[in-house]
């Protein structure tokens, strides 16, 4: 029988009780944070979403009302033409990762820097496509910002295919293989297939990461005040937009900036939570 | 016959197949090395816009404390030193907090919240930079500055030694709130890969632990963490790659002045917040040529910072397939 009043034993208690407090107490610190955002969020952007934020353009200095609607419309026009650019690039790659990435130095050091690259500056894959493509052209354009994009996008698909398509069990490969299917075909048609959610997933990811950057669409999109289809001329896009709007001085400019981080946040979350719903997978059967 | 002509079939197809695999290998590969071609290009071009600052300021660069865009002469010093304190300050906060809850979902949490929570901590690393930064210049600076600042000012700032750390005008903004913010932006990062580091200690080695009667926080303490630490100090590191380039949420709160000062609550400039604000409105060469050279040692530190991490977390997973 333990006595619990022995002096170790009520130490080592207490020091249990304090250490497990301390851990409830830090979960309970990431939630009120993600908590306190939302709620931050939906109290200064909930007046701002109208009709008029999804058609007017924004406000010049001064003038009243105004919406977000150029940005909007630039910011859906670069994260697609990046995801377009950056999924067959990322797939493509992930399958080279996977297939022939085990015994083989290129894609080693490949999988290596993918792994860097998802977690390098942002302001610096900015500031190398300026380098690379804004100041030999001598001008901002959607381009130069969709291209900034799809350079951080690369990685987070290659990752997830790369990381998906080694879940699928071999058993199913050599059951193809013995069907006298080539390489090609069984890496394509039999292993992704298999692994066809996870992929989509990774995707999804890599366009909520896009969506809420900023820092590479400074020096490469910069902004329009005015709406612009036109992706070789600067474009509007809503973190930039939501960047200048909330340092200004007017008050419709900050209603306004508030109403596109709340449209802009709740479309990430959103996205990420229906990539890890939805499209769920773990691993293939 | 037949079995002649089926087999010149055969072999042509074979053929086919093989040079169709040859070019699927190569395509895939040449895709592949986009990522790499692509590392190389950064490294070149900030090493190209940079030749010009280093020459003419020479290695006095990094160890110069000024950042003078009017007379046109650019130290290093204050943004190198800047970005150093906040990645510290938010990685001496997020770590005990990334191991609590790491802790507490692997060990504590109820099997059927474990989802939900962790999904929620994860769902803060979703969040956008540019959040972060209206968030903490427009609610959470406020408050720091009129509740927190004035009380750390009145028991830390008395201490000797330590007390011009905690001295000056509590404006809210500065180098300690960009580190506060900081630190919730990695959490989600290094309490995910402790998580997941936690989870491969063997299951005989905890119950051992528990079979001799000890207590959950020392097996989790004990048995745990040591068995982990190449995996959890790689998570920091993780985190602290992270925190090192992180750009927008910092140029709202870290107050942008470009001068050093010995006290937290003054304001500061980090290497990328530096970038975000000068880059598109320098004039002279010499200042981008100076924004090069800041972001060639930001990418530069961050590569050195992220390679450590991976390479620790790829020890770690060595273990496992070990277990």
């Amino acid at each position: 029988m333990i006595n619990t009043n022995n002096p170790v034993y009520r130490r080592r208690l207490l020091v249990h009780r304090a250490g497990i407090a301390l851990s409830v107490g830090a979960m309970a610190f990431g939630l009120i944070a993600l908590l306190w955002i939302l709620a931050t969020l939906l109290v200064n952007g909930v007046g701002a979403l109208s009709g008029s934020m999804f058609t007017a353009t924004t406000p010049a200095p001064g003038s009243e009302g105004g919406g977000l609607w150029n940005a909007i419309f630039g910011s859906l026009l670069m994260v697609g033409l990046s995801t377009l650019v950056a999924t067959p690039i990322g797939i493509l790659a992930g399958i080279y990762l996977a297939e022939y990435g085990d015994d083989n130095k290129v894609a080693q050091v490949t999988r290596f820097v993918t792994d860097i690259m998802l977690s390098a500056p942002s302001i610096v894959i900015g500031l190398f496509v300026y380098a690379l493509y804004v100041a030999n052209l001598k001008h901002f354009s959607g381009f130069a910002g969709s291209l900034a994009l799809s350079l951080i996008a690369i990685p987070v698909v290659v990752r997830a295919t790369d990381n998906m398509l080694r879940l699928v069990p071999n058993s199913l490969l050599e059951a193809a293989y013995a069907l006298g299917t080539p390489r090609w075909k069984v890496s394509t048609m039999v292993r992704l297939r298999a692994v066809k959610a996870g992929v989509v997933t990774g995707v999804l990811l890599a366009v909520a990461r896009v969506s809420g950057e900023t820092a590479p669409l400074l020096f490469t999109a910069l902004n329009n005040q005015f709406f612009s289809a036109d992706m070789n001329q600067p474009m509007a896009n809503l973190p930039v937009v939501i960047y200048q709007f909330a340092m200004s001085p007017y008050d419709n400019w900050r209603a306004l900036a508030w109403g596109g981080a709340l449209l802009v946040t709740f479309s990430v979350l959103g996205l990420n939570i229906l990539s890890r719903t939805v499209f769920a997978q773990n691993a293939p059967k | 016959m037949s079995d002649a002509v089926s087999s010149a079939a055969m072999h042509s197809i074979m053929r086919k197949q093989r040079l169709q695999d040859f070019i699927f290998h190569k395509v895939t590969m040449a895709f592949a090395l986009t990522v790499l071609v692509v590392l190389v290009g950064i490294i070149i071009s900030l090493i190209h816009g940079a030749i010009p600052a280093l020459s003419h300021f020479g290695p006095a660069f990094i160890t110069t404390v000024e950042w003078d865009p009017v007379n046109d002469n650019y130290g290093a010093a204050i943004a190198i030193v800047g970005t150093l304190v906040t990645s510290a300050i938010a990685l001496l906060i997020a770590f005990p907090v990334s191991f609590g809850i790491a802790l507490f979902l692997t060990e504590i949490c109820p099997v059927w919240l474990r989802r939900p929570l962790g999904t929620a901590v994860e769902l803060l690393a979703g969040v956008p930079s540019i959040i972060y930064g209206m968030w903490g210049l427009f609610v959470f600076a406020p408050m720091f500055g009129t509740y927190v600042q004035p009380l750390l000012k009145a028991t830390l700032g008395q201490l000797p030694w330590i007390g011009v750390l905690f001295s000056g005008p509590t404006m809210g903004i500065g180098m300690v709130t960009a580190g506060l913010i900081l630190a919730v932006m990695i959490i989600p990062f290094i309490s995910s890969v402790m998580r997941d580091v936690f989870e491969i200690v063997p299951a005989v080695l905890k119950e051992s632990a528990y079979g001799l009667g000890c207590t959950r926080w020392e097996v989790v303490r004990k048995i745990v963490l040591p068995y982990t630490k190449t995996g959890v100090v790689g998570g920091v590191m993780l985190g602290l790659g992270r925190a090192l380039g992180e750009t927008m949420a910092v140029t709202f709160v870290i107050g942008n002045a470009n001068e050093l000062s010995g006290s937290l609550f003054a304001p500061g400039n980090s290497i990328a917040s530096t970038l975000a604000n000068e880059f598109a409105e320098a004039s002279t060469p010499l200042h981008v040529s100076s924004l090069y050279a800041l972001a060639l040692f930001l990418f530069v530190i961050t590569f050195i910072v992220l390679s450590a991490a991976k390479l620790m977390l790829m020890g770690m997973s060595r273990k496992e397939g070990v277990k």
